[in-house]
């Protein structure tokens, strides 16, 4: 326990050991597409101050770059100016660059120690596609990300999506929200995590949300099954580097979802299946369908306690390990759909709620844009 | 007559304070250890032929006799160990090759031990299995990469992918390939039996099927081995999957010998052999000489079977056996058994078993290692065999990568073997690996059926009890989940090939 009072915290520290740690979620998604500020969230997850520890807390913001809307937005710690340097030149070989600027932060106190913080918006290169004209422009920007959080030292892309974005660090999320100023900015989708690491791999990056590409989880809870979850994946060329359990859950998605095109109703069936002694009571069709996805998916199974938020472009999904072993409450009001550990998280930036429930375990609560709201 | 120079294994020690001359003893032994002195109105004991299987001491009435390992008999040498020089003795008599039977008994590294499971503290709640579900069920066979569904514009999810045949069990734990011919009718219809009850399955071995155990052939895995004994096409179609045994952990690369006074008038129905003829398995098949030559095989079968059984390969864990499974896999294997340097035998020379091939933790993680590095470990199943001594071992191979195990010594010992190592004599006291109908009515089958259904609830608790430790409730999640073993007592190159960490990492 040597490194609890680190004082370099915010230096990439990738550790080849699990991570592990409790937390407090807490999300909420505005269907209509309407955009608020960050200070909701902000308030929300603050009300769970205890659930974490100070040695992380972070955000996803949906909708924040409109400008940048086709862009996808890379935001990288440095630490240090020579890391930033050689990062750039690897960014200059495959992306143009549309715009490249420090993250915007405000001096706080409490947040004494960070990288430097970058943001830059870009597009591939078109000889960049010509070369893998087998991949997806999606793939091969996580494929870039990969290799910059892999191999290049004290460089790492914490958020990688378009028109999206993740803020976190070491701290408690109250203060990486105004440390960031995220009242400053508007999005249709917030969510927010704190953390409570139960082992010491705090640094920077290893806050949540983990970000890939569109993709950005907040989760709380221990995989038990993370061991073969994530050799699982390693047959379908992701390469979990974080050792995090968020890490495999956001893999888990954009392989079930994105590249075996499962709706996600089918996915959360295949990550949190339903018990044999309940499946041997449905109709015959279901019975198939289940039955089929935990003999082809039993590697995508994800055990043991978690509460998780998911959230893509358009939309969130809050889901609960299959026996529930972990807190997660949901409410709506009106067009929006709210996801949290606690209920006081919800209660306190949602007047009565129409609606407020526990899900079941296993069971996803899904908020969708609608169809008809433009996004830009 | 001339002295024969080996001593006896065992002194048979008999209390003739508590003996009482019943002469339960003298009817069991079929060693003819003990004889009933007309004269002196005693029973007494040779200890010459005793093979130390227990079986008069286990039912001698007042418990008069005991067994001992014979006392020191040679001078004490670290190298030239009694047992070496015994072996000498033996072939300097007879010329001939030395047999034994069950596993290899030297003292080899057993891995087992040299890892540890992991539990849930603080971080993750463990799972009480009493009050908790807790899955165990199992498929083998080949699973696509991924499930395809079309969904309509109501939410109605309709599936487009069709799963090949699976084995679906109850347990990760089935009974290992022993021939009707190497053990007992009676020993072949529990095995069925208890398969049934328990929802797993049996494997037929080489010997055929009998006729009354068709009844059971939907918890049947048959095999088809190099001397195609009993097999035809309804064989293959009334099983449930069907196993092509290449090779067998206690005697890999070599085949096998069931000897022409083993085979009356019901094995030779059964095997399609005439009546006491020896039964030879060639130590290859003749038609395969190559992986293709075994891709023809898989798919001949698969034919035969209209593509509706899972098609299997047996293979003995040697040198490159990840190699030659992921070459099992891509001929078409759906499931690919590895038999370890500890499996058992009914007959094999004692140099073979007791020096050939490697350990089924090394192999097993090497296996699976291997398949998932070439993306196709979801092609087919892997099933571990070799020595499964409990369901500690059992859970560890499943960690390591196995989707179930085979046990066959286990079975053995559950409906009474007690491991004397002398199955090629026909001669087994406990009715198992005998056609002797005075011994093989010793083995009723009910209580055959029920000590096996009895062992394997016993080990599918026990794993239950494990896994709920590690707060893990399916199976699958256990499945090749290396990050809940430890190693002790290891190097780095073992810890490095069982992809392990070793305790305290």
């Amino acid at each position: 326990m040597q490194d609890v009072w680190r004082e370099d915290r915010h230096r990439k520290w990738i550790r080849d050991e699990k991570d592990s740690s409790g937390c407090a979620i807490s999300g909420f998604i505005h269907e209509d597409g309407r955009r608020e500020s960050g200070d909701a969230i902000i308030r929300s997850i603050e009300s769970m101050h205890d659930r974490g520890n100070g040695l992380g807390g972070g955000f996803a913001a949906y909708g924040i770059y409109p400008q940048f809307a086709e862009h996808y937005c890379l935001h990288l710690m440095y630490d240090t100016p020579q890391a930033q340097q050689v990062t750039e030149e690897f960014i200059a070989a495959s992306f143009d660059v549309a715009h490249s600027e420090p993250i915007p932060t405000r001096t706080l106190e409490v947040i004494r120690r960070r990288p430097l913080l970058w943001r830059c918006f870009v597009t591939l290169k078109a000889e960049v596609r010509d070369r893998h004209y087998d991949l997806t422009d999606d793939d091969i920007v996580a494929m870039q990300v990969m290799h910059i959080n892999r191999a290049i030292d004290g460089a790492f892309v914490f958020s990688s999506g378009r028109n999206m974005g993740c803020f976190k660090g070491v701290g408690y999320p109250e203060d990486i929200g105004r440390f960031f100023r995220l009242e400053e900015y508007e999005a249709y989708m917030w969510t927010a995590h704190a953390r409570f690491p139960t082992n010491t791999t705090g640094w920077w990056g290893g806050a949540h949300p983990f970000g890939l590409l569109d993709w950005a989880v907040v989760h709380n809870g221990e995989v038990s099954s993370y061991g073969i979850n994530r050799r699982y994946l390693a047959n379908f060329g992701y390469h979990c580097t974080m050792h995090t359990d968020t890490e495999v859950i956001a893999y888990l998605f954009d392989l079930l979802i994105r590249k075996h095109a499962l709706p996600i109703e089918v996915a959360c069936l295949a990550m949190a299946p339903p018990l044999w002694s309940e499946i041997e009571r449905m109709p015959d069709e279901q019975r198939d369908l289940v039955s089929m996805l935990r003999a082809v998916y039993g590697g995508a199974l994800l055990n043991g306690p978690f509460s998780v938020v998911v959230t893509f472009t358009g939309g969130m999904i809050g889901f609960n390990d299959r026996i529930k072993l972990r807190p997660m409450v949901a409410a709506r009001k009106n067009h929006t759909l709210y996801v949290a550990s606690e209920e006081a998280a919800i209660r306190l930036i949602c007047d009565d709620p129409q609606q407020i429930w526990h899900p079941r375990g296993g069971e996803p609560v899904i908020g969708r844009l609608r169809q008809e709201v433009a996004l830009a | 007559m001339r002295k024969w120079l080996v001593e006896p294994d065992f002194l048979v020690e008999r209390d003739l304070d508590r003996c009482i001359n019943c002469q339960v003893c003298v009817r069991q032994c079929a060693n003819d250890v003990h004889y009933y002195d007309e004269e002196g109105e005693l029973v007494a004991s040779d200890s010459e032929h005793c093979v130390g299987c227990h079986r008069c001491a286990t039912l001698c009435p007042t418990k008069a006799i005991s067994i001992q390992e014979a006392p020191l008999q040679f001078r004490p040498n670290g190298n030239w160990t009694a047992e070496r020089i015994r072996a000498v003795y033996k072939q300097a008599e007879g010329g001939g090759i030395l047999l034994t039977a069950m596993g290899n008994d030297r003292p080899l590294p057993v891995l087992w031990d040299s890892l540890l499971l992991n539990a849930s503290q603080v971080t993750n709640p463990s799972i009480d299995p009493l009050r908790e579900p807790m899955e165990l069920v199992t498929f083998l066979g080949r699973k696509p990469d991924r499930v395809k569904v079309s969904a309509a514009a109501d939410g109605h999810v309709r599936l487009e992918t069709q799963l090949g045949p699976q084995l679906r069990l109850q347990t990760p734990i089935m009974f290992s390939a022993m021939s009707y011919g190497s053990i007992s009718y009676n020993a072949s219809l529990s095995l069925a039996r208890a398969a049934r009850e328990a929802g797993t399955f049996a494997n037929s071995g080489e010997g055929g099927l009998h006729r009354d155990f068709r009844p059971y052939a939907d918890n049947m895995i048959v095999q088809v081995a190099s001397g195609r004994f009993g097999v035809d096409v309804d064989y293959l179609n009334l099983a449930a999957a069907v196993e092509i045994k290449i090779g067998q952990g206690a005697k890999p690369g070599i085949g096998g010998h069931l000897p022409a006074e083993k085979v009356d008038a019901e094995i030779s129905a059964t095997r399609m052999i005439p009546e006491r003829t020896d039964a030879l398995s060639p130590a290859p098949h003749h038609d395969i000489y190559s992986i293709e030559d075994l891709r023809q095989l898989i798919f001949a079968l698969k034919e035969a079977t209209r593509y509706g059984k899972p098609v299997g390969v047996k293979i003995s864990a040697v040198h490159n056996v990840a190699a030659i499974a992921s070459g099992c896999v891509r001929a078409g294997a759906d499931f690919v058994s590895i038999d370890g340097v500890r499996g058992g035998t009914g007959a094999a020379p004692t140099v073979i078993r007791d020096h050939v091939g490697i350990p089924i933790e090394l192999a097993l993680a090497a296996v699976d290692s291997r398949l998932r590095e070439e993306g196709i470990r979801n092609q087919a199943s892997i099933v571990a065999a070799g020595s499964f001594r409990s369901s500690g071992d059992v859970i560890k191979a499943i960690a390591l990568g196995a989707d179930a195990v085979y046990i066959g010594t286990a079975a053995l010992v559950a409906m009474g073997c007690h491991l004397c190592q002398r199955c090629y004599t026909g001669k087994c006291n406990w009715g198992i690996a005998t056609q002797d109908p005075t011994l093989t009515k010793r083995l009723n089958p009910d209580v055959g059926t029920r000590r096996l259904t009895n062992l394997l609830r016993g080990w599918s608790l026990e794993i239950k009890e494990m896994l709920g430790g590690m707060g893990i409730n399916a199976i699958e999640s256990l499945r090749g989940n290396r990050e809940h073993l430890r190693g002790v007592g290891l190097g780095d190159r073992e810890l490095n090939i069982l992809g392990i960490k070793a305790a305290g990492e």
